[in-house]
């Protein structure tokens, strides 16, 4: 037993973390916000050139062949970051998906650009109609009636939606169900689609974990920073005892999303149970810390002109997002009772 | 990162498993909390101790095995599986020993570690006083020097199970002089002795595991004082952090009532609503986050980190879900929640109302839940103490 990261995944999420901060300020998910995502998009290249993008890839496509334990540390920085962009559907499931499922052809048009953060993946799970990023994308792929399909975002019809969190680009995608896009047949497609949605509830997971604890950061500072009565708010403990609380959800979640990272990549049985406890707990954590944050902010937390607003409405999202508490919960509750 | 256990791990694991299997009566014993029940918990412990189970962690020349904290886990999640008898040493071993073992002498772990671990000796800890709770160093007693030692004056109270003990440890006023945590000196004392008087108090649950502690010039040789004269308060954070972190509520406490709490609600299945399901989920859910929480904070003590004042974020969660744990049993019991301990027809011989009432100390001891927060406010996140 040994829980804790090697140096080298410590080492590629202070790079990330870096990157972040630098390329990935407030200002930036404000512009996406605003209809300007230029600025993301930049991020998106260096994080390619970084590696972080192609991190699942295997080698021969440019990638680093990294599992579920090297991603979920960088997966909690761009949650950190509010960093928008495909980053779930592309790094933690798509590429995957493809390397499991694709066919030759659509192996060698996709699989290079997409490590090289080239082209962009979205991914549409049965019934999942609703899909962020999809307009921006440049390959969808989807699960329906039991095939999987890979469409070029040319071939997809994508009616926009609106998200409370306007930088999610939602739209609701439709396509042709037709043999080209098809994927290979003589794989257990059913099998590798619910690895899937297991890597994507765990990666969401893992950016929730950052959004709140950006949000945590956030409301300390201004618990700091912010005087009334002639001294800190945060020296009232009515304030500490939220913020205490926040910290305390938010690192009994984290635990749990790294404990489901190691258990999907190393296959561990009853892996789903972890993925749920991550997602259930991080989910939960993440609403929390931002009520409470807010609430410490008072009324300029109320507002769009502060930050907060666009963590929290990703953590809202997010934590409904591929699974929510109550569908996790009885996942868990099949298994144990 | 590898979070299953060694193959070592797991044959200590069945070590432990197969001696509990053999060893742990099959009648539960009657409280620890009370006079009768506390002196059959005392032979359980001396078999303990024997046969080399009593403090696992510990040296050997102590009666240890010198296991890992992973090992001591694993032992604990089996002891409480084991549904073994609660460990009336506990405010020794887990307590009073981790003092010693940072600041005691040679003589000092020599003469007192192998008594307590065997419940030769018994421990009683006397932090509180009737006018210092939370605001430990405002505390008043006092210990005056004489010839080859001290005298101590002054009275302690909310003493776990002091009415049955043979000595006690804590703080007394060395200097008055000087204010709070400064001029204060950690003592072991004894309760038998001339001077001292000690007064049961039954506590909610109606035992006797409370005490006050009356001492007047109670006479201590200066080799029982623990660390340096006016150096008491910084050996006391050792123990008091000790206390609300790991060394009390291992996982396996939380994992055993889970456990129980599935079985009582399979029992009663046939009426219960879906909130109570979701409740016993959570339940468990609850008792894996802070099992594997624990084992974070393990690793890093075995880096040689220090924990500090995150253990008080341990002891906020692990009380705060003792507690729902309880409640969540007793709303599956029902109206039959009320049918106590030596009532016939009482679910369970009542295990459930009696441990909803020992939970509930959770929150208040070892530090209230409100003092944790603002040590996890002021220095986890570093917020300004005023």
């Amino acid at each position: 037993m040994h829980f804790a990261f090697a140096d080298d995944q410590k080492m590629l999420r202070d790079t990330v973390r870096e990157v972040l901060q630098r390329e990935c300020p407030p200002e930036v998910v404000r512009a996406a916000w605003e209809g300007r995502p230029e600025g993301v998009r930049a991020v998106w290249d260096t994080l390619a050139e970084t590696g972080v993008i192609g991190m699942t890839a295997s080698e021969d496509v440019g990638g680093m062949g990294m599992s579920e334990l090297d991603l979920v540390l960088p997966l909690e920085e761009a949650g950190y970051a509010a960093l928008p962009g495909p980053i779930v559907d592309t790094v933690a499931v798509g590429i995957p998906l493809i390397e499991a499922a694709g066919t030759d052809a659509q192996k060698e048009r996709w699989l290079s650009p997409a490590a090289a953060g080239e082209a962009r993946i979205v991914v549409s799970f049965e019934d999942q109609m609703i899909v962020p990023y999809a307009a921006s994308a440049d390959v969808l792929i989807a699960e329906r009636g039991g095939a999987g399909y890979c469409v070029p975002i040319s071939e997809v019809s994508t009616q926009p939606e609106q998200s409370v969190d306007r930088t999610r680009e939602l739209g609701r995608v439709s396509f042709e169900h037709s043999a080209q896009y098809r994927m290979r047949e003589d794989v257990d497609t059913q099998a590798l689609f619910a690895l899937g949605r297991e890597r994507a509830a765990l990666a969401t997971a893992a950016q929730l974990l950052g959004l709140s604890g950006r949000m945590l950061d956030m409301a300390v500072q201004y618990a700091k920073d912010r005087e009334q009565f002639g001294k800190p708010i945060g020296a009232q403990q009515a304030i500490k005892h939220r913020l205490a609380n926040a910290l305390i959800q938010q690192e009994f979640a984290r635990p749990m999303v790294y404990r489901a990272a190691w258990a999907v990549a190393t296959v561990s049985r009853d892996a789903e149970v972890d993925v749920s406890l991550a997602k259930i707990y991080a989910g939960q954590a993440a609403k929390f810390v931002a009520k409470e944050a807010l609430q410490v902010h008072g009324a300029i937390g109320y507002t769009i002109e502060c930050d907060l607003h666009m963590w929290m409405k990703r953590a809202w999202a997010l934590a409904a997002a591929h699974g929510d508490a109550a569908h996790h919960r009885e996942r868990i509750g099949r298994h144990i009772l | 990162m590898d979070l299953d256990f060694s193959d070592s791990e797991n044959v200590f694991r069945e070590e432990c498993r197969s001696w509990l299997e053999a060893n742990v009566p099959l009648e539960s014993l009657p409280s620890g909390d009370t006079r009768d029940g506390y002196a059959l918990h005392l032979e359980w412990e001396h078999k303990l101790f024997d046969a080399g189970w009593a403090a696992v962690s510990w040296p050997r020349q102590y009666g240890g095995r010198e296991a890992t904290l992973f090992e001591w886990l694993i032992f604990e999640e089996e002891y409480y599986r084991a549904n073994a008898p609660s460990r009336v040493t506990q405010n020794g071993i887990f307590l009073l020993a981790p003092t010693l073992f940072e600041f005691g002498t040679d003589e000092q772990k020599e003469r007192i570690l192998r008594p307590m671990a065997r419940g030769d000796v018994s421990w009683g800890q006397a932090w509180s006083e009737p006018n210092a709770g939370s605001d430990l160093a405002s505390l008043k007693s006092t210990a005056r020097r004489v010839d080859g030692g001290w005298r101590l004056s002054g009275q302690k109270t909310w003493s776990t199970r002091a009415a049955f003990c043979d000595m006690a440890y804590g703080l007394f006023r060395t200097d008055t002089e000087q204010a709070r945590h400064r001029g204060l000196t950690y003592f072991m004392f004894p309760l038998h002795a001339e001077g001292a008087t000690v007064r049961g108090v039954d506590r909610l649950d109606g035992d006797e595991g409370f005490a006050e502690i009356f001492l007047e010039d109670v006479f201590v040789p200066d080799k029982d004082i623990i660390g340096e004269v006016n150096q008491g308060w910084k050996v006391a954070m050792a123990t008091t952090s000790s206390e609300r972190g790991l060394s009390l509520r291992s996982p396996g406490r939380f994992m055993a009532t889970a456990s129980r709490l599935i079985e009582l609600y399979h029992r009663y299945r046939d009426r219960s609503d879906p909130i109570l399901r979701d409740q016993v989920i959570q339940a468990w859910m609850d008792a894996q986050v802070y099992r594997w929480f624990t084992f974070q904070t393990v690793t890093r003590m075995m880096q040689g980190e220090s924990i500090g004042p995150d253990s008080s974020m341990n002891k906020v969660f692990w009380s705060e879900m003792d507690v729902r744990m309880h409640e969540t049993a007793l709303s599956i019991i029902g109206d039959a929640l009320e049918l106590d301990e030596g009532s016939d027809s009482a679910v369970d011989a009542g295990s459930w109302m009696k441990g909803f009432q020992f939970a509930l100390a959770g929150p208040i001891y070892a530090g209230t839940n409100e003092i944790q927060r603002n040590i996890i406010a002021e220095r986890v996140l570093g917020l300004p103490r005023k």
